[in-house]
């Protein structure tokens, strides 16, 4: 009894690890898909930005030497959280506030943005860094000094055509000499992935019956009810969510009360990105950190966000949950001996139809059927919006 | 604009959303084309950038990934190829004249090898080509090296199973890593074994060999399961070991890539140590260890032919050189030390038979011996190489403790004794008789 109650302790604890690294990662998507109905492509890189974050934080905290060294991953949180959504920013000001209500250019847009950013950490030196720095220096400075002349609007042309190719070529001049200096040659990650360590007490696990349970699971579900204790006060304690929640069930009308919408989108944006790099953070103590680390995590994002439905925080949770879980019974033949220890006859046919697919690589056809089949039934999802917005 | 979603268009932008993020994520294993081993090609020929002042020089392809998700690895290959052919060309040449290597870029894909591969033989007339990693890349090339009749030196551990004529494989064949590495956990750490591995061609064909071979001397498979790759979750695998395995045994892995990292880190969070449960690896070296990160596989262990700790004159001297042109933080590895040796094969294989001409170079080339890093090493007549085979256990500093090595080379086998359909066959190059596939006497 004591074993089976172990086992289904075991089960459950796997379930909602596998679910809450899900639910990390899909939680800014939910927020960016999910509230704002942006398809972002780049979510995953911009975990793999938080990812690189804390190794950099990792490799600052080093030279620091224990106790201080096992604190890293806290500041890494933080740093990722910042880090990644500084970037959201910049690609929500830079790129998909022109997108807005065109979501198929805004997923070609953030897909290119992905590629961009995953070539990005492989090829980014010192020289490089500082020539990028240069070009915006000389670029945003000097459009930021010639628009406060009144005769803006009838150069602006011109000036872009000149200004861009020159501050282009200043950069791209200035990067090639600093190239020639080897230490500004070097690149900082390179195609190799990198290691990053936990910290020596997210290393093993408490004992519990005949398993373990990873300090690093542990971790990343406590980081993950963190999180989704932040949002839930966010967007309904804080004055901002209030705005948020506004703009996302009536844009126009929010607008004509005077909440600033165009702030308002930078600030969810950025928001989502962040928690994207918080998931970055955390799943780096789960498997490598490399430019490809996003890609791995992308479609499991869309999948929670899609079978949870739009704009339901709550439906990305309880989807999450459950994918993880049946991912989990699948994959680890679970179902397969239950069903065969339950003695029921005409049960057992189904035994060789589980344990067929309780291996990792069928788990995940099976899980994708499962939510195919799902979908046809609830397209929606499993929250789906009410009320009379939902139709207009 | 109003951005609100009725659900057709949710529905609709929904569904593109996540098809294109699977495409994108399917795509990215291997348009993952962007990288800065690039870099490499503009110094490619810096080994053999000091051609012979008479202009006398033998032309060499040297034929591997330099970009895309191989070039990791393919590049360290190059880096010992390079080396050979410089510390060749220093001591006087081949036949008199220097060798001049002809890099090209394989870029991981495989239509892209053979392509280049015709590009060597027809174009730049070499004398023969060094290259390929993956077995994926070799299979493209071989109709190209057959259909030719030329010549390709291949320098990394395979699944066997394969006897060309017109390849010489100075990697290990199974019987070289994979069998006495099953042997040496049978003898010393348990029966039960559970199989682990990314889910591609040479996992899979590895495993089949480890179950035959388990069921012929009285092992037993209690599990195996296999990982797609790239994937990062592995907590199903982890309960199904314990599952399978509750009181320990032995863990054999031929995961490769990212997938390594993510299991070992979950594997060691588990609670599943290395005294209880050792894994051996095939797929990790001393430059994995390092990506993983040397504190999750301390006590583990890994079956390789050359370890950088292996203690002779030649390997202290060639590690030497090797971090003397390439910097104090590079390691060498089995792969490596492969592909160095193979040059220095072809090169006495020429000296032996006094020409570049194609079949006088490849009868010379059998019964050729080297004193490798490894150990001695001898080409035999079925194109592979006898070679030492050693185990080794990580330690702290990221290299291994050779805990085992058989006592003198091993001989090569392709054709695998464990698999019903190629027991009893052998190869043999030397008569026209036998040639890829004959039944060996008594079996």
């Amino acid at each position: 009894m004591l074993q089976a109650l172990f086992g289904l302790f075991d089960g459950i604890f796997n379930g909602i690890s596998i679910g809450a690294v899900l639910l990390i990662a899909a939680l800014g998507l939910a927020i960016i898909f999910g509230l704002m109905g942006v398809i972002n492509l780049a979510h995953g890189e911009l975990m793999m930005l938080g990812a690189y974050t804390t190794y950099v934080v990792q490799l600052a905290f080093r030279p620091l030497g224990e106790p201080l060294f096992s604190l890293y991953i806290f500041v890494a949180v933080v740093a990722a959280f910042i880090v990644a959504a500084l970037v959201g920013l910049a690609l929500e000001r830079g790129v998909i506030r022109y997108l807005y209500g065109r979501p198929l250019e805004t997923l070609l847009a953030t897909w290119g943005v992905s590629l961009i950013l995953r070539q990005f950490v492989r090829s980014v030196s010192g020289a490089m860094a500082i020539s990028i720095a240069v070009f915006c220096l000389l670029f945003f400075g000097a459009l930021w000094v010639l628009r406060k002349r009144s005769d803006w609007a009838s150069m602006q042309k011109k000036a872009i055509a000149i200004l861009l190719p020159l501050s282009l070529a200043i950069a791209g001049g200035s990067g090639f000499l600093l190239n020639q200096v080897p230490i500004l040659a070097r690149l900082w990650f390179s195609t190799r992935n990198v290691d990053v360590t936990a910290p020596a007490w997210l290393r093993g696990g408490i004992p519990f019956g005949i398993s373990q349970l990873p300090y690093t699971r542990l971790f990343i579900i406590a980081l993950t009810v963190l999180c989704l204790i932040g949002i839930y006060w966010f967007l309904n304690r804080s004055v901002w969510g209030l705005r948020i929640r506004s703009v996302t069930q009536n844009r126009d009308m929010s607008a004509c009360l005077g909440i600033p919408t165009a702030q308002v989108d930078a600030l969810t944006f950025a928001l989502g990105s962040g928690l994207a790099g918080v998931a970055g953070c955390a799943v780096s103590l789960l498997g490598s950190v490399g430019p490809n680390l996003g890609t791995n995590y992308i479609v499991d994002s869309f999948m929670v966000v899609v079978v949870g439905g739009v704009g339901k925080l709550v439906g990305s949770i309880v989807a999450a949950l459950v994918i993880g879980t049946l991912n989990y019974l699948i994959g680890s033949g679970t179902i397969a001996i239950i069903l065969g220890g339950s003695g029921v006859e005409f049960l057992q046919p189904l035994v060789g139809f589980f344990t067929f697919f309780a291996t990792a690589s069928m788990a995940k056809v099976m899980v994708f059927v499962l939510i195919i089949a799902f979908l046809q039934v609830r397209p929606a999802g499993l929250f789906p919006q009410k009320g009379r917005s939902v139709e207009a | 604009m109003s951005m609100q979603f009725n659900r057709r268009k949710f529905l609709v932008y929904g569904s593109a959303a996540l098809g294109s993020s699977i495409l994108l994520k399917s795509c990215a294993s291997d348009t993952d084309t962007a990288d800065t081993a690039a870099d490499d090609t503009a110094t490619a020929d810096a080994g053999a950038d000091a051609p012979a002042a008479s202009g006398d020089t033998i032309k060499v392809g040297i034929l591997h990934s330099l970009s895309g998700t191989m070039s990791i690895s393919e590049t360290t290959v190059v880096d010992a190829e390079k080396l050979a052919i410089k510390e060749i060309n220093e001591a006087g040449g081949v036949l008199g004249m220097q060798i001049e290597a002809v890099v090209e870029d394989g870029a991981s894909d495989w239509p892209t090898f053979a392509e280049k591969a015709t590009k060597l033989i027809d174009q730049d007339q070499v004398a023969t080509v060094f290259g390929c990693w993956t077995s994926a890349s070799r299979k493209a090339v071989l109709p190209v090296f057959e259909s030719k009749n030329h010549m390709l030196w291949y320098p990394v551990q395979y699944e066997g199973q394969e006897c060309s004529r017109n390849i010489f494989y100075t990697g290990a064949a199974p019987n070289q890593q994979i069998e006495p590495a099953v042997d040496w956990l049978l003898e010393n750490k348990g029966t039960q074994f559970f199989l682990v591995g990314s889910d591609y061609v040479f996992p899979r064909t590895a495993n089949t060999i480890i179950k035959e071979q388990l069921a012929a001397n009285g092992g037993e498979t209690v599990g195996e399961d296999y990982l797609p790759l790239g994937s990062t979750e592995v907590t199903p695998i982890i309960s199904k070991i314990r599952a399978a395995l509750p009181d320990g045994g032995v863990i054999f892995n031929s995961l490769n890539g990212d997938s390594n990292v993510a299991f070992f880190k979950q594997l060691q969070g588990a609670g599943l140590t290395p005294d209880m449960y050792p894994v051996m690896s095939v797929s990790v070296a001393e430059e994995e260890v390092r990506q993983i990160g040397t504190e999750f596989l301390v006590g583990h262990y890994a079956a390789w032919n050359y370890f950088q700790t292996v203690e002779t004159p030649e390997n202290e001297e060639w590690v030497a050189n090797f971090k003397a042109e390439y910097g104090d933080d590079r390691v060498t590895n089995d792969p490596m030390e492969a592909a160095y040796i193979m040059v220095y094969l072809w090169k006495q294989a020429v000296e032996a038979a006094g020409t570049t001409e194609l079949e006088a170079v490849r009868a010379a080339a059998i019964g050729q011996e080297f004193a490798a890093p490894e150990g001695l090493v001898t080409m035999n007549v079925n194109h592979h190489i006898s070679k030492t085979v050693r185990i080794g256990q990580v330690r702290d500093d990221g290299m291994f403790d050779i805990v085992s090595s058989t006592d003198g080379p091993v001989d090569p086998l392709p054709w695998n004794q464990y698999v019903p359909e190629t027991q009893g066959l052998a190869c043999d190059w030397t008569d026209p008789e036998k040639g890829e596939q004959f039944p060996m006497e008594g079996a």
